[in-house]
């Protein structure tokens, strides 16, 4: 066990060796500075800037950057509705899967253009290869969009213009091909080494020592999981995600794919600091995410370890740890580490199933998802992260008696009111919806006998887990949840969309008011964003709103169900 | 909206050539120079070719057994159970696993049974096995196949893979890998 719990230290450790480095990278990138790669991307990016039509120096307002962000999401949807409803006669599907019905399409394709990858299907039988190659196209995309607008925020921040035109279209090639890109091909080459299928051949037959015939399925799955992995996306490639052999072969590829998992998110908030020119405004919010990251993970590596209470009563000893849904190569507190790691972000991605895991850390997953700002999701994690500081900055304002600014700027009611929209959404999404199915369900057991898979409190669980998982843009599930039915593809398939575009429409609305108000100098009287007495009020106003807002669901799911196990 | 459509289809298109298909060439190309080209990591034993790391179902008594499957080892259509810890069902379940395994294993004692020989892997096709998980099986092997148990011991310790450079993570076996060394074992004698 104690090697276990080494292990977790190296992850965390080299987590921060390579994410504080990329975060100035990828400032730079988006600054318009030098890098040592510019000789392979500027040739690269004209060619993209020229195929695409794309006028560079035109600057675009928040406004333009909005409905250009939606625009391509649009037209997005319409490709990944095509190509997943007509999978079966495209090319590329060897093994002869079928086309998806059209709310398992609408569904997985709602999932992938939000970043959320959400999977109702599995892979193995759901899924052409062309199939799984466009999902990894939207891996790419998604995540390149969630950081150009992510981006467009850094700047509407600063207080002077960089003299550098911010434009939607380039900071989104520039995620895509100067960040995501060469780090995905740097993990699925590592990957390909430490042998991860990437093949386009269908099932191999194989028999078994015993003298069984058995059907082995493969693909292409080292390039697959890399971008998976590194961009907040966690859709798998097969049913089990990370657990299944091929997708995460060894405690190896397992540090390298937990590591990816925080990587972009972490290196987003040095990246602020690098664009702004404000270190310690970087460290107080990475600050207020590590604390809020630390007390979701340390409860959930030490449950986990200590493995199911009623197996232990069955007189079974738990030294192992909790071990239903895990693999004996990762063991029970990389699985923990790596649970809080994909809920905290909006990952998704699982080594071990989460619906078998003891209760509390079922529910620490969950409040990952239901906070969704510590880290949380390439880019978009953080303008959950604003809303939060211009909560926390307009209630201390209210409590010295000032006009409340941030960075220079007025919060007046206006952005007050988005904020508060914002704020609310998601607990208001996720508690409707379990309500709503938890209603359906009570009221007609028999009828919806399919969807829970598990009695109790902890059937509750699994319905609240998938709003939580779906508002969050996670994609993580309690998956014995019935969840390939036309109320659950469709609720959540709704929920995905609003708890995307909207969460991304508020924070740019207000960083885009904002910047176009009068700068006011920092005086004595400023509130100051980069201290310690601030991060803890913005940690209180999230502490706050999540308790608040969830803790009368989890008290009935995951609280409920582990005191009944107490012994 | 009318100014953004015409971007919006070309930079997807070549985002579609890009990440679709050079980025998936680059990789398959690369696979193609290592062993066995990309096709999962698969070796030879017996003029048989088995892939290293996808269980196999072993339920003879003459092998070490694999962890329970939720999909009876599946690898076309791998999972778990996902049954939660306090279903009453899934706790009967793993109860009539420890009393299948205590009776194929005389004289075993319950507190020396680990859980993950009594609890569904994540995937169904999990190919490790914990050492305890081993040893809890030595002596019914040692009994049918006729070899002492320290000899069977040995070929557990020689199978056991240690943590990552001896610091990281657990500790496993292969249990295919331990089964084919077990019959060579068996054929040498």
């Amino acid at each position: 066990m104690n090697t276990e719990l080494t292990g977790i230290i190296l992850m965390y450790l080299l987590l921060l060796v390579t994410a504080i480095p990329l975060g100035w990278y990828i400032g730079k990138v988006f600054s318009n500075e030098k890098t040592w790669l510019d000789g392979i991307f500027n040739p690269l990016d004209k060619l993209f800037f020229k195929v695409g039509g794309i006028n560079t120096t035109k600057e675009m307002n928040w406004k333009q950057h909005l409905l250009a962000l939606l625009t391509i999401n649009l037209f997005w949807f319409l490709i990944a509705m095509f190509v997943l409803t007509n999978m079966s006669w495209l090319p590329l599907n060897p093994d002869a899967n079928p086309s998806m019905s059209a709310d398992l399409a609408f569904n997985t394709t709602v999932s992938f253009i939000s970043n959320t990858n959400l999977q109702h299907y599995s892979g193995e039988t759901g899924m052409s290869y062309l199939g799984q190659l466009v999902l990894m196209l939207f891996q790419f995309i998604s995540a390149g969009c969630g950081m150009a607008i992510c981006a467009m925020v850094f700047f509407a921040m600063k207080d002077k213009s960089t003299g550098n035109p911010v434009n939607f279209y380039v900071l989104f090639v520039k995620s895509c091909t100067r960040i995501l890109f060469p780090l995905a091909l740097l993990l699925a080459l590592v990957f390909v080494l430490n042998g991860m299928p990437m093949t386009f051949e269908g099932k191999d037959t194989i028999t078994t020592l015993q003298g069984d015939t058995v059907h082995v399925s493969r693909g292409p799955v080292a390039a697959f999981v890399a971008i998976k992995q590194i961009g907040t996306n966690g859709g798998g490639f097969f049913g089990p995600n990370s657990a299944h052999p091929f997708e995460n072969p060894s405690y190896f590829t397992n540090i390298i794919e937990t590591v990816s998992i925080l990587l972009i998110p972490i290196a987003m908030i040095f990246a602020l600091g690098y664009i702004l020119k404000r270190k310690r405004l970087a460290y107080t919010i990475f600050g207020v995410m590590t604390i809020g990251f630390f007390l979701l993970l340390i409860p959930t590596i030490f449950n986990e370890i200590k493995g199911n209470p009623a197996i232990m009563q069955m007189g079974i000893n738990q030294n192992l740890g909790s071990m239903e849904g895990k693999e004996i190569r990762f063991g029970s507190a990389a699985s923990a580490y790596w649970a809080i790691n994909t809920t905290v972000t909006s990952n998704g991605s699982v080594n071990a199933m989460h619906d078998s895991l003891t209760p509390l850390s079922g529910m620490f997953a969950m409040l990952g998802m239901m906070v969704n700002a510590f880290f949380g999701g390439v880019g978009v994690g953080f303008l959950n992260f604003y809303i939060f500081i211009i909560l926390a900055v307009f209630i201390s304002g209210l409590m010295v008696g000032r006009t409340p600014e941030f960075l220079g700027k007025k919060i007046e009611a206006r952005e007050m009111k988005i904020a508060m929209i914002i704020a609310l959404l998601h607990p208001l999404l996720i508690l409707t919806g379990t309500a709503i199915s938890s209603f359906l369900y009570a009221g007609n057991p028999t009828a919806y006998a399919g969807w829970l898979n598990n009695p109790g409190y902890h059937g509750f669980s699994e319905m609240l887990y998938e709003f939580s998982s779906s508002s969050a843009n996670n994609g993580s599930g309690f998956e014995g949840l019935g969840d390939n039915s036309p109320f659950w593809n469709i609720a959540c398939g709704i929920v995905m969309l609003l708890a995307r575009y909207l969460p991304i429409i508020g924070p740019v609305a207000i960083a885009g008011i904002l910047s176009n108000k009068k700068y006011i100098p920092e005086s004595a009287g400023t509130l100051k964003t980069d201290t310690a007495t601030f991060g803890l009020m913005v940690f209180a106003v999230i502490a706050i709103v999540a308790a608040l807002s969830f803790f009368p669901a989890l008290a009935l799911g995951p609280i409920a169900e582990h005191f009944m196990l107490k012994p | 909206m009318k100014t953004h459509i015409f971007p919006a289809i070309r930079l997807t298109a070549i985002c579609f050539i890009f990440f679709c298909g050079l980025y998936t060439l680059i990789v398959w190309g690369f696979a193609q120079l290592v062993p066995n080209k990309g096709k999962g990591e698969t070796f030879t034993a017996n003029n048989k070719t088995y892939y290293t790391n996808i269980a196999q179902k072993f339920n003879q008594d003459k092998y070490f057994w694999s962890r329970p499957s939720a999909v009876d080892y599946n690898a076309a259509g791998a999972g778990g159970s996902n049954k939660g810890p306090s279903n009453p069902d899934y706790l009967a379940q793993v109860q009539a696993r420890i009393d299948s395994f205590m009776v194929h294993n005389p004289g075993i004692k319950k507190a020396d049974i680990p859980a993950d020989i009594v609890t569904a892997s994540g995937s169904g096709l999990d190919p490790d096995i914990s050492i305890q998980a081993a040893k809890a099986q030595a002596q019914r092997i040692a009994s049918i196949r006729q070899i002492p148990v320290t000899a069977i011991e040995e070929v557990i310790t020689k199978n056991t893979k240690q943590p990552l450079l001896g610091l990281f993570g657990p500790a496993s076996i292969n249990v295919l890998q331990l089964n084919l060394a077990l019959d060579a074992l068996a054929n040498n004698k």
